[in-house]
Formats: C-alpha cells, structure tokens, sequence
C-alpha cells in the first residue's frame, strides 16, 4: 500500500533526526533511494540542490514534494503530516515534562549522542553524490566544480540560490 | 481573528525568507512573533526553542505549530503550520514539474548535472558541521568513539541506520550520568 510506504518512509527519518531537518536528509534518501526506490540516487541529489536552495524548511520541502511524486495530493498530505505531527504532539503533550528535563544530562545527551552518527551519514551521502557526478560529468569537471562551488558557498558566502542558478547554467552549456 | 492573521504573517514570512531551512528560519520567526507582533515574550521564545530541540524532527515546525497552539489554540496551530510549509511546498512542486515539461530537451537535462557537484558540497559542509557539533557537546574521545562504532555498523555492515540512531538514544538514557542534576 503505497500511502503506508510514503508514511513510514517519512515517519521514521523524522523520529529519529535529532538536529533539525540537514539531519533527516540522508535518512530519507535511505528510505527513498534505497529502500523503496522512488528516486535513483542522481534524481535524489538533483531534487535536493533546489530544495536545498529553495526558502524553508527542508525536511518539509523534501516530504511534500517526494509524497507529491509518489502519491499525488493526498501522498504530499501524508508525507508532510508524518514529518511534522509526531513530534509536535510529543512537544504538545509532554511539555511540562521536557520543561522539567530539559537541562538533565541524560536529556541534553539524546540529542547529543546522535551527532556522529548524522556525521557518519552525510559523509556518506556525501561520497555517494561525489560518484553521481563523476558518472555525470567525468573527473575533471567534478573536481572544478565541487572546489569552485566551495568556495564562492564557504569562504565568498554566496547565497546558495545564485550558486545553484549559475551550476544550472554550467550545466547547461558545458557539460 | 486579529491574532490568527498575525500568526499566518508571521509564519508565512519567516518561512519564506528563510533561504537555509531551520536554521535561518529561527532568526526570522523571533524578529516576527517577538519583535514585531509581540504574540510571545523574548524568555518565551527561547524557552520554547529549548524545548523543540529536546525532541527530534525539522525544528522550524515544531515552533510553528506549538506556538500556534499556544497563541491561537488548534485552528492557530493549523494556520501557522499551514503558513510555514505549504507555500514553499507548492513552490518547489510548481518549480520542479514545470522544469520536467522540459525534460526531452538535452539543454535541461544537463543542466541538473550541473547542480550534483554543488550538492556534494552543501551535503560537504553539513557533515562538517554535524562533527563540529559533536566536537562541541561531547569532547573529542565520546564523539571518536561513537563516530566509529556509527561508520562500522552502517558503512562496513551496511545496517539500517534507524537502527544505530535507535541503539545510541537508548544508551544515552540508559548510561549513568555525571553532574548528577536529575531529579
């Protein structure tokens, strides 16, 4: 049933993703790449650099639109409410009780302890685009590429939309 | 009604200015509801913001929809839920497929080979940050530690990664902790 699959698909990265949405990005891309095989893992990385240049939430923009894909109007709905209602109800019920804890080591360790682990899984994802685009585009325009796009995101802070826009146009006439 | 519309304002603009998700989004949620609309006070903010990150999930909903609920009761939950994620949800669907109407041209189909390079890096950076985090909040040896037993379970045994991050929660409640400030 394809409703359930778009349901847990998106429940469990979520559940899990402590450190906002960057953290669900490669548990989706393990359910929706891997597991059920909705995207291949070019289509994923292709998907994510818009919606990663795109304003808002990502873990949001990610579920509508793969839930949109896979199962129209109603698999959006599904995908975006199994990403946002578990834990705002948690938040909802259990506030008084979080209030309480939330300076507790043990508490303040949940979030922590995942920290590598998310590590370990955008290392990952990252080697695993890192191939895609040596598929698509060969060695030395990779390498171009991923040293030129570093820069003018990490050391010139060029807002991500600009710097997608202009690999879009590379893209496009050279590659 | 008032409040209701100041709600979708607020969540509405926070969102869609918001280029870099959650992160960027927060700044902007608090100039709107503290600074501009005065719906919450500046320790409520924060206090709310504490608590969303004790709980996993995209932080930027949890704050909409508590505090939606919190100032404007379900229909202010749903409101300012529905502000902060279906406008940049409709965008991205409209954007994308009117993109594919395209997809038999060779010129839009190499330009989204163009943007995987672009993605490594962005993904790059995250990483990156993830290990500063953890550098930060567990010290070089717990973060080392935890780093490999993560990549050896998932990389080399290739096991489900919900499973380690599952495993890692229940050790972090079930280990004993140092400082001793629980109740």
């Amino acid at each position: 049933m394809i409703f359930w699959e778009i349901f847990i698909a998106f429940l469990i990265p979520n559940l899990l993703a402590y450190g906002g949405g960057p953290a669900s990005i490669p548990l989706i891309e393990h359910e929706v790449v891997d597991r059920y095989a909705w995207m291949t893992q070019s289509e994923f990385s292709e998907f994510l650099a818009l919606a990663n240049s795109l304003p808002g939430p990502i873990a949001t923009k990610m579920a509508g639109y793969i839930g949109f894909e896979v199962g129209g109007i109603l698999g959006s709905f599904i995908a975006l409410f199994a990403t946002v209602a578990p834990t705002l109800i948690l938040m909802i019920t259990l506030l008084n009780l979080l209030h309480k804890y939330r300076d507790s080591p043990k508490v303040i360790r949940l979030s922590s302890f995942v920290l590598p682990a998310i590590a370990v899984l955008l290392i990952t994802l990252t080697f695993d685009f890192a191939k895609s685009s040596y598929e698509s585009n060969k060695l030395i325009p990779t390498i171009l590429m991923i040293v030129g796009s570093y820069l003018a995101l990490e050391k010139f802070k060029v807002p991500s939309i600009i710097v997608i826009v202009v690999g879009l146009l590379i893209g496009g006439f050279l590659l | 009604m008032k409040i209701q519309i100041q709600l979708f304002k607020a969540f509405f603009v926070s969102g869609i200015l918001g280029f870099g998700g959650g992160p960027t989004i927060i700044p902007l949620l608090h100039k709107e509801v503290v600074e501009k609309y005065k719906l919450m006070t500046d320790d409520d903010f924060s206090d709310v913001l504490s608590i969303g990150n004790t709980l996993p999930g995209p932080i930027a909903t949890k704050m909409a929809g508590y505090i939606g609920y919190r100032i404007g009761g379900m229909l202010g939950l749903i409101n300012a839920l529905f502000a902060s994620v279906i406008p940049t949800v409709l965008l991205i669907i409209i954007l994308l497929n009117s993109l594919k109407q395209f997809s038999n041209s060779d010129f839009i189909n190499n330009m989204s080979k163009g943007v995987i390079p672009i993605v490594t890096v962005m993904m790059g950076l995250y990483a990156f940050d993830f290990l500063k985090k953890s550098h930060k909040s567990l010290g070089l040896k717990i973060s080392a530690i935890i780093f490999l037993y993560s990549f050896i379970t998932i990389v080399v045994f290739d096991l489900h990664p919900g499973i380690i991050i599952a495993s890692l929660l229940i050790l972090a409640l079930a280990l004993p902790a140092k400082g001793g400030k629980e109740q």
